[in-house]
């Protein structure tokens, strides 16, 4: 038994190794076009590590996580416009008769700043919300409906406030980050290079946090709110917590997004893509970390291939994902993995000794 | 009627539902070191009672205090947990995708804010308390099993024992012996004897022999309001207790028991 | 004054269609406690059956009785979407009742697929549904020119609140219906069949959905992602409102609708909602379950 564990944790840190050693040789053998494509899918595989924390271990399903990536990538694409405009204004606001830059623009002039700001601003949002909603102990349901409301507010406002945000065709035509050719191919892997090590990071650090107490009382949360404060807990920090860092994360896989794709607009932070992002969640198998990884990549993959070739196809095929997984995969793919796991351990225990058995039953 | 100095006195509380009040100006005290139960029909308040305790409803009027000091009836349920009362539900509600060794784990007393969680790291004393608790209840053999593959009757002691991880001055169990077989009731029976050595335990209880076999102190209670109170043999005699479970027959031999 | 006449009426009017579309929302989510994400979509059913009743009668029929055909489409469109209501039930929100957010997602796969079929049968494009011509013109009070459309949408949204509070609590097959959704064991030892009663009051919640689908053609022209738009707002106002209560429903729909006209002439249309949602937001934290609540005592 005791081997069996240790296998099977020797086995996981063989996989996650393996996986690490290809993203890392990844430029080797692909082209810039496939490797910009890759790393755009692991920015997103960052959101989806964060939206499992939030979804898979405490219970709470955000529909509008598109906004706090959203903010991460405005944040960043707002620092590259003006760099590309050379300290005069950008195009968009010229046209709508700005004389000066707006007060909100001025932080993201600096990188730095831009960077923090592109973190701390989702991450506030998201704290502000969280504890307004959580602390009235709201139905879950309730909170999932507001989530996909902020969406649809913080889009119209976007859209509506077209001199600040350069409306629906939102931010992009960037020239330089820090200095360097933002388009050049060295520069793209560089990126390329800190979008994995953002993503090691984060996968690192939330499987640290889950794997500690605080998972345990996660799990309590997502399973028994109530139940946790007869325990002594209170469920809304941990809860306003989570979604804090949440959505921090997801702006942090917004900026990584827009310095490799170098256009950030209203549609692509909007409900469509806010629920599909839970879609890479529920496909990998929520609570397990990798598995929205897993999902993020494959999704993503498939709709880049499927998607260009048949349009109309892809969306009938998205949807009958939501359906097929929901109903037949709660589990996602890691669930299915785990699955052919035990049928394999069964038919390894019975050729080993039938002792074990009863043990394995677990 | 005990020595004890009193664990909860309650001063007049009255908890409403809608216009309906399910608990009408109750006077009331549990004291430390009783197995205390609270019996009544159907409708009388007693799980109500042990809700306004725990913080589960609120009263609309009247006080309870705890351990002298500490004003129950605006604190929320965590704090009260803090404070020193644990309850158990009637229905087990342990974790079914935590090990039991886990379920003790995030049950046990130590500081329950974001911040100790956090930083929390399981040290030989804690885990000491843990396998010690174990043992009480006899599972230790079932440790890293997930709690929902237990029996039931194993998931009721594991809810007791996460209840008693909290190191509380005042358990509230809420039918404990609901669902179990005869074995399991004498389990759950010493178990309670046991752990009313070193605090108060208050319990609802539908089933008489249980209540006659272990009780200290008997409060019966009709219409939320508290009818009688005093021995098991003292409420089988009272002509009022009898007249409430049985109407108006009284009949000398009639065992009082509950629905 | 008349400012303030015009805006009370434009509340009242969007606060029809929120309530018109709330309605179906208040039974499936409601009552049922289903959140059906392709709702917007039957919506958007209703109104694509509106627009092919318009054709039909424009081909086959004389020009004098086309004004019959938008009477002739609201039971129509009713039909339909509870027909299309009733397979979603029979076949997949059936095993998912107790799966609140797992419904979610799957209806919303649902509609996604309900939208690109739209998008094959009519086109991308949106398409214009002609208003029959005894709703063209208006009513002249004082200054103010109140729309024949909005007062029939108006009208409608109050029929149908009627009509669903009738069939609730005055007739037997209504009763069965609430007797399942409050004590569903109960009312099986009763004899009342379950499934038949879920299967029926889906249906009926979507039905209303077309209904709203055909109302909102009067409003402008439709397009596969028409329930979209709506569906949101919708929601909102049974979260306001409170589960599974007509009356806060009602309230709800015209709060929404009074204080977001009021916002929008006040400010603009993107400000005026991020003040629509920050007011919900404190809203709730006052009436955290919504303005109708009932208590109950289990645990989770």
């Amino acid at each position: 038994m005791q081997n069996r564990i240790y296998q099977s944790v020797f086995s996981r840190k063989i996989v996650f190794s393996l996986i690490l050693l290809i993203l890392l040789l990844a430029p080797l053998f692909l082209s810039d076009f496939r490797l910009n494509l890759l790393g755009k899918f692991l920015a997103f595989a960052i959101l989806a590590i964060g939206l499992d924390l939030l979804w898979g271990y405490t219970g709470v399903l955000s529909l509008g996580h598109g906004i706090f990536f959203g903010l991460g990538a405005y944040a960043m694409a707002m620092y590259l416009k003006l760099e590309a405009t050379g300290g005069k204004l950008p195009d968009f606001m010229a046209w709508s008769g700005i004389q000066e830059l707006p007060l909100i623009w001025i932080p993201f002039q600096y990188p730095i700043l831009a960077i923090i700001l592109g973190i701390l601003i989702p991450a506030c949002l998201a704290l502000f919300l969280g504890y307004l909603t959580f602390r009235n102990r709201i139905n879950g349901v309730y909170f999932t409906i507001l989530s996909q409301a902020l969406v649809l507010v913080i889009v119209t406002l976007f859209i509506g406030q077209q001199n600040l945000t350069g409306g629906t065709s939102g931010l992009t035509n960037f020239s330089t980050f820090f200095g360097f050719q933002i388009n050049s191919a060295t520069t793209q892997t560089v990126i390329y290079f800190v979008t994995v090590v953002a993503l090691v990071l984060v996968f690192l650090g939330c499987k640290k946090l889950v794997k500690g107490r605080l998972g345990r009382v996660l799990v309590g949360v997502r399973d028994g709110e109530n139940r946790m404060r007869f325990l002594g807990y209170n469920p809304s920090t941990y809860k306003t917590f989570v979604y804090t860092i949440s959505g921090a994360i997801a702006g942090l896989a917004g900026m990584l997004f827009v310095l490799q794709v170098g256009i950030i607009s209203p549609t692509m932070i909007g409900i469509v893509p806010s629920i599909e992002m839970v879609l890479w969640v529920a496909l990998g198998g929520r609570g397990t970390l990798i598995g929205p990884v897993i999902g993020a990549v494959f999704i993503n993959a498939a709709k880049t291939g499927f998607s260009e070739s048949y349009p109309d196809y892809w969306t009938y095929f998205l949807g009958a994902l939501f359906v097929i997984v929901v109903v037949f995969l709660p589990k996602g793919i890691m669930g299915l993995v785990e699955k052919l796991k035990e049928r394999w351990n069964k038919v390894d225990v019975k050729e080993s000794s039938s002792v074990e058995i009863e043990k394995n039953y677990s | 009627m005990s020595k004890n100095p009193a664990v909860l006195r309650s001063k007049k509380i009255t908890v409403e539902f809608s216009g309906f009040k399910a608990i009408n100006e109750l006077d009331f005290q549990v004291n430390r070191n009783t197995v205390h139960f609270v019996i009544g029909p159907n409708g009388a308040g007693k799980t109500t009672l042990l809700d306004v305790i725990c913080g589960n409803a609120r009263a609309s009027k009247g006080s309870i205090t705890f351990n002298e000091k500490y004003e129950l009836a605006k604190m929320s349920e965590n704090e009260i947990v803090h404070r020193g009362i644990s309850r158990k539900f009637q229905a087990p509600s342990v974790f079914a995708h935590l090990t039991v060794f886990e379920n003790l784990e995030i049950a046990m007393k130590q500081k329950k804010t974001l911040r100790s969680i956090l930083r929390a790291k399981m040290t030989k004393e804690e885990e000491q308390k843990l396998t010690d608790m174990l043992d009480l209840i006899g599972l230790t053999s079932e440790k890293d099993k997930s709690a929902g593959s237990l029996a039931h009757g194993q998931k009721q002691w594991l809810e007791i024992a996460m209840v008693l991880m909290q190191e509380p001055d005042l358990v509230l169990l809420d039918e404990p012996i609901a669902g179990m077989s005869k074995q399991e009731r004498i389990k759950t029976g010493e178990l309670i004897t046991k752990i009313a050595k070193e605090r108060a335990v208050l319990i609802v209880e539908h089933d008489m022999d249980f209540v006659k076999d272990y009780a200290d102190v008997v409060t019966v209670m009709h219409e939320g309001q508290l009818l009688f109170e005093g021995s098991m043999e003292d409420v089988q005699k009272d002509p009022k207790v009898r007249e409430v479970y049985l109407g108006r027959k009284v009949d000398a031999d009639a065992e009082v028991t509950g629905t | 004054m008349s400012e303030l006449m015009l805006t009370l009426f434009n509340g009242a009017s969007l606060g029809s269609i929120l309530l018109l579309i709330a309605l179906g929302l208040a039974i499936t989510f409601g009552l049922m406690n289903v959140i059906n994400m392709a709702h917007g979509e039957l919506i958007m059913i209703g109104a694509y059956v509106t627009y092919v009743m318009q054709n039909l009668f424009i081909s086959y029929l004389p020009s004098q009785y086309f004004d019959f055909y938008f009477i002739l489409a609201i039971p129509v469109a009713l039909l339909v979407a509870a027909g299309f209501g009733m397979i979603m039930e029979f076949s997949l929100i059936r095993f998912l009742y107790k799966r609140p957010l797992d419904s979610l997602l799957a209806t919303w796969g649902v509609g996604l697929m309900l939208q690109q079929l739209a998008r094959s049968i009519f086109g991308a494009p949106n398409v214009g549904v002609k208003s029959p011509s005894f709703l063209n013109g208006g009513l002249e009070v004082g200054t103010l020119l109140l729309p024949y459309s909005r007062l029939f949408i108006l009208g409608l949204s109050i029929t149908c609140l009627i009509g669903i509070y009738y069939y609730f609590y005055r007739t037997a097959s209504g009763r069965r219906v609430r007797a399942v959704m409050q004590n569903r064991q109960m009312a099986e030892c009763l004899g009342v069949s379950t499934r038949k009663v879920d299967l029926l009051t889906f249906a009926i919640g979507s039905g209303f959905a077309g209904v709203a689908g055909c109302a909102i053609t009067l409003l402008g022209a439709i397009g596969p992602a028409l329930g979209t738009s709506y569906i949101i707002d919708a929601f909102m106002v049974v979260v306001v409102g409170g589960v599974g209560a007509l009356f806060g429903a009602v309230a709800g729909a015209f709060g929404i609708g009074f204080f977001n006209t009021a916002f929008e002439y006040l400010t603009n249309a993107s400000i005026g909602k991020v003040l629509i949602f920050l007011l919900i937001i404190a809203f709730l934290q006052w009436r955290p379950s919504g303005l109708v609540t009932s208590r109950s005592r289990s645990l989770d």
